[in-house]
């Protein structure tokens, strides 16, 4: 419960401080700075949610219970929002920044990437009927997919030239595009929108758990 | 040990017993081929390096994924019972992957050849081309094989597999392309070790990944 409260609590604050508190004026990005409250977090949350999706989906493996594998997909679908969010905020930033709404830039293309696995993910639980074999199927994919995304989003984008910052080999925040007092908004953006995903998550896998236990009775009921 | 090489024995056997399989797989290769050289034999000089480049990954990835597919999704079921009650399934997988691995690279160096026959060869680097086309086979094969076992237990196979791997694959693409644009330009070699130890590195990664995961997809 009180991790909830702070969610809010941070969150209202990112939104108040993020659109009026004093940002660096830097040529061509200006206010679209601010963007980074927004768009950077939600990477942050995809990759926190496909990374508990695929723990759950490895916990699912080793002890092979129903909750363990709604608790898997229910992380998955949340982080698939999250990653339509990151590039549907990015294509905006870049517009006014880069021009143009998709540039080709290899960030992009990953991300991309990152969401057809997790939409093949859905295809392949959709076409088996068997529910403890979808259940054991999509839980091999989810982690054989996310061992195969670490190259993609964490080492190829990091060798070639992007225009996001922190291309060329060094890791993403340096003082150019980070001063102390961004940073003073941009931790708790991170923490408020990394647990919002959580908490989405887990509203939905208590539905899913309640809606299994309703078929449960009535069909205890029409027996 | 032993079980491993006689399984592999087997899948060499069975491939020569049902030579069609095998035979249209190379077809299948040919006629891609042989339809770009038809389409842009039309103008000369279309085919600039980078073209060919593109042309060659595409044709390879398709005949290379329908080619793995087939490792689980052609087998019948009495069959595969049999196997599983004879050997471990970490043995099976890996006789799997190696046996891919061999015909994939088959497939691809012929590709290569026939590329070279019908649309000529832009690559100067050969020997550092040959160690990729060995690296993305290894590649393809040990993360295929798998995604060929999970898409064998759904009701749309073949489309599914291609969904599920596609993705997967890209990222040795990538580099594979990358790789292959300075073997065509002539670069020097120290340009593309990084990308060389790279994709050896996805390749333990997938292959690794593979042999974790087949024990738990095979029981059904």
């Amino acid at each position: 419960m009180w991790w909830k409260i702070i969610t809010v609590i941070l969150l209202v604050y990112t939104i108040i401080g993020g659109l009026l508190f004093e940002v660096p004026r830097l040529s061509i990005v200006n206010e679209t700075i601010r963007g980074l409250y927004f768009h950077v977090p939600m990477w942050f949350g995809m990759v926190f949610l496909f990374l508990t999706s695929t723990f759950f989906a490895i916990r699912y493996l080793r002890n092979p219970t129903m909750e363990n594998d709604i608790f898997s997909v229910e992380f998955a679908n949340t982080g698939v929002v999250f990653g339509l969010l990151g590039i549907f905020t990015g294509m905006i930033w870049a517009n006014y920044t880069w021009g143009s709404p998709w540039h080709g830039d290899p960030k992009q293309n990953g991300a991309a990437i990152t969401l057809l696995v997790y939409l093949a993910y859905f295809v392949l639980r959709g076409s088996i009927e068997n529910e403890e074999q979808r259940a054991r199927l999509s839980a091999a994919y989810n982690i054989f997919a996310f061992a195969a995304m670490i190259p993609l989003i964490f080492i190829i984008p990091r060798l070639q030239d992007s225009m996001h910052p922190g291309s060329g080999g060094n890791p993403g925040f340096n003082m150019y595009d980070l001063d102390s007092r961004m940073r003073m908004v941009f931790y708790p953006a991170c923490i408020g929108w990394i647990s919002l995903g959580g908490w989405i998550a887990t509203l939905r896998i208590r539905m899913k758990i309640a809606n299994e236990k309703i078929t449960e009775w009535e069909d205890e009921k029409n027996r | 040990m032993l079980h491993f090489f006689l399984l592999l024995e087997k899948e060499y056997k069975l491939e020569l017993r049902r030579k069609s399989v095998i035979s249209g797989l190379a077809l299948y290769l040919f006629c891609t081929v042989f339809i770009s050289y038809l389409v842009f034999r039309l103008r000369e000089n279309l085919i600039s390096p980078l073209v060919w480049s593109a042309l060659f990954w595409i044709i390879i990835l398709f005949t290379v994924v329908n080619t793995v597919a087939k490792s689980f999704i052609g087998e019948r079921r009495g069959r595969d019972i049999y196997f599983y009650s004879m050997a471990s399934p970490s043995t099976i997988i890996l006789s799997k992957i190696v046996y891919n691995f061999i015909l994939c690279t088959l497939l691809s160096v012929t590709g290569f050849l026939l590329f070279i026959l019908f649309l000529g060869n832009p690559i100067v680097d050969k020997a550092l081309f040959i160690l990729i086309l060995l690296l993305t086979s290894m590649g393809f094969a040990s993360s295929l094989t798998l995604l060929s076992g999970v898409a064998a237990k759904a009701n749309n196979s073949n489309i599914l597999m291609a969904v599920l791997s596609f993705p997967v694959v890209i990222s040795i693409l990538l580099l594979a392309i990358k790789v292959t644009k300075n073997c065509i330009d002539d670069l020097d070699r120290s340009v593309s070790s990084h990308e060389v130890v790279i994709l050896l590195a996805i390749n333990c990664l997938l292959a690794a990944a593979s042999y974790l995961l087949f024990p738990y997809i095979w029981r059904s």
